[in-house]
């Protein structure tokens, strides 16, 4: 195929990210489990110079709920509507979402709306009933990976830190994950697709690493909502993890970088049950594979603190990782709190190697 | 509104889901549940492209509907248009208006999500909670969730978090002004009404199976549905 023709089809699966001004809302899971990376986003956003501001009264967008299916389509659009109530009452008009789920979420009430618009009436009808706000629909729609993504060489410009091996020299093997409502249900919401999607890649190579291409790349990591949520269903969420880190393993990556919340939790705490039932570890001599967000790796690339960015919650050990590059780190400091008291540690398991 | 069919109509996402299967199995291909439970995605498409109230009503009933993950990837993949993960969603929807998926294991299990994650967006604003997530409910998350868990405000402290604070941030305390504003939304929008159904058929189901069902998490029914696979789910059986 010519240049032209690659260029011409790839343009197809582009899309606008707003340059700034970002209302920005905040993912259930990721707060409970990576507190750290939004933190760090906001962070990094501020040093970048770009305005994000934050509602305290935004909720959840009830995306789990609804998904489990206790909560009514027609409840999560007046949920939806009501997060963009906030962001007009602000004032802006470029929304930004932590979370894949409510990403997901927020693109399948906007194109349900697009086809239903009696929909959209109904669901202003309860917002005006049950809150008194009214809303306009937002002018850029993207997720903080998204806006990430565009920043990248904005990022590996300021940083001193490239995803490279001091050893060999070599660029360090990154698998990337997808989560699955990025994309797949809107392909056109996503950068590069369902199929390809760049928003990871993009990071990874700019920012001196090597994608690793593997057969189940574009597998679920298995939250499957109530397959998770309930104890009796676990075994398909550890199920769809197992397929992707047998997948993975013999491509030997050096870490598996996500855009989810619940798929880096996954990820990272799968490995560890793996280990406790069948004593089976995927990264080198009884250690996992390193599992980040985009957040905590453009926080590394930026020369953040390891311990600020909340490596001390992961499962897995990213002290390999940090090992490879070069990044210094203080063990003695990891388990402590903010004013450098102890806090105890975590005990280590059986076989997943942690100390 | 008469028929099962029709009522399935009626919701915007089965419309969007249902155009016409051809039955190639490509959904079934890539369905992450289709790989682990005994659930083929081809074939609920194909009962539900019959119109047969009968067959449809067994559907309703049955353990099918609550194995898929919502996942999308067959909406990804479907060369005619399909959306199965959509069809699942006006499904389970429809299942416990009428209280069929108390008649099915996989089914029952709504009950234990409508109290913790239903019960959690009303109290707190959020889908999840960490001083909810106990570790004795959770093994695979691990030793570090424990010590997390153990010391959640000094942990959410050093990482940053705003935690059980007023403002914005981490895990704020979300306003009662908006939490108000959540309980109005459940009650304009069906999400009380759902749950008053929930609890209703649960109640009936309970008493039926003879096992005792009081408020919260620790009655003998929740833990049933919680934990019990007392028949084999999964694929090639």
């Amino acid at each position: 195929m010519k240049i032209e023709g690659k260029r011409r089809i790839w343009e197809e699966y582009q899309k606008e990210i707003a340059d700034d001004n970002y209302f920005y809302v905040r993912s259930c899971v990721r707060q409970n489990f990576f507190p750290g990376s939004e933190k760090t986003f906001l962070r990094y956003m501020a040093e970048l110079g770009k305005n994000v501001f934050e509602n305290p009264s935004h909720t959840t967008c009830s995306g789990i709920g609804y998904h489990t299916d206790i909560v009514p389509f027609r409840t999560a659009m007046t949920m939806v509507a009501r997060q963009f109530a906030l962001m007009t009452e602000a004032g802006y008009e470029n929304f930004v979402t932590s979370c894949i789920t409510s990403f997901g979420l927020y693109s399948e009430i906007l194109e349900t709306w697009n086809h239903f618009p009696d929909e959209e009436e109904k669901t202003r009808e309860y917002l005006k009933k049950a809150t008194g706000r009214e809303f306009s629909k937002p002018k850029n729609m993207a997720h903080a990976s998204d806006v990430t993504y565009r920043l990248r060489h904005e990022i590996a410009a300021r940083g001193s830190v490239r995803l490279v091996n001091k050893e060999t020299g070599q660029p360090l093997k990154v698998v990337e994950h997808i989560g699955c409502h990025y994309s797949r249900m809107f392909p056109s919401k996503g950068i590069g697709g369902a199929e390809y999607p760049y928003v990871l890649a993009g990071m990874i190579e700019e920012w001196g690493g090597e994608v690793v291409d593997y057969p189940e790349r574009r597998h679920c990591c298995g939250f499957g909502f109530r397959q998770y949520l309930i104890q009796a269903n676990r075994g398909y969420s550890v199920a769809a993890s197992k397929k992707k880190f047998e997948s993975m393993k013999p491509y030997k990556p050096d870490l598996i970088l996500t855009n989810c919340p619940g798929c880096p939790m996954f990820l990272d705490r799968w490995q560890y049950a793996i280990s406790e039932m069948e004593g089976i570890t995927y990264g080198e001599n009884g250690q996992g594979i390193p599992v980040m967000t985009y957040e905590e790796l453009a926080g590394l690339i930026l020369g953040y603190d390891p311990w600020d960015l909340g490596f001390q919650v992961h499962q897995v050990p990213v002290e390999p990782f940090l090992d490879k590059i070069g990044i210094p780190y203080d063990t003695e400091k990891k388990f402590l709190d903010r004013n450098g008291n102890s806090m105890g540690k975590p005990k280590s398991p059986s076989f997943l190697k942690f100390y | 509104m008469g028929t099962l069919y029709e009522k399935l109509c009626s919701d915007v996402r089965f419309v969007e889901g249902l155009k016409a299967c051809m039955n190639c199995g490509t959904c079934t291909a890539i369905c992450p549940a289709a790989e682990f439970y005994n659930y083929q995605p081809r074939l609920l498409v194909d009962v539900l492209q019959t119109h047969d109230e009968e067959k449809i009503e067994q559907l309703l009933k049955s353990d099918t509907i609550w194995y898929c993950g919502e996942c999308m990837s067959c909406v990804t993949r479907c060369p005619r248009n399909n959306a199965p993960g959509l069809l699942i969603t006006a499904l389970r929807s429809l299942s416990q208006e009428l209280g069929y998926f108390t008649e099915s294991e996989k089914g029952r299990q709504q009950l234990a999500i409508k109290r913790t994650v239903g019960q959690w967006i009303l109290d707190y604003g959020y889908c999840l909670y960490p001083s909810q997530i106990i570790p004795e409910n959770h093994p695979e998350q691990g030793p570090v969730w424990d010590w997390e868990f153990h010391h959640l405000e000094g942990v959410m402290e050093r990482l940053g978090a705003n935690y059980k604070q007023s403002g914005p941030g981490v895990l704020r305390a979300i306003p009662q002004a908006a939490l108000d504003e959540i309980k109005r939304i459940f009650d304009e929008t069906g999400a009380t009404e759902r749950f008053e159904k929930i609890e209703t058929f649960s109640k009936a189901k309970a008493e039926e199976m003879g096992m005792k069902l009081d408020e919260g998490l620790q009655n003998e029914y929740i833990k049933h549905i919680y934990t019990s696979n007392s028949k084999d789910h999964l694929a090639g059986q």
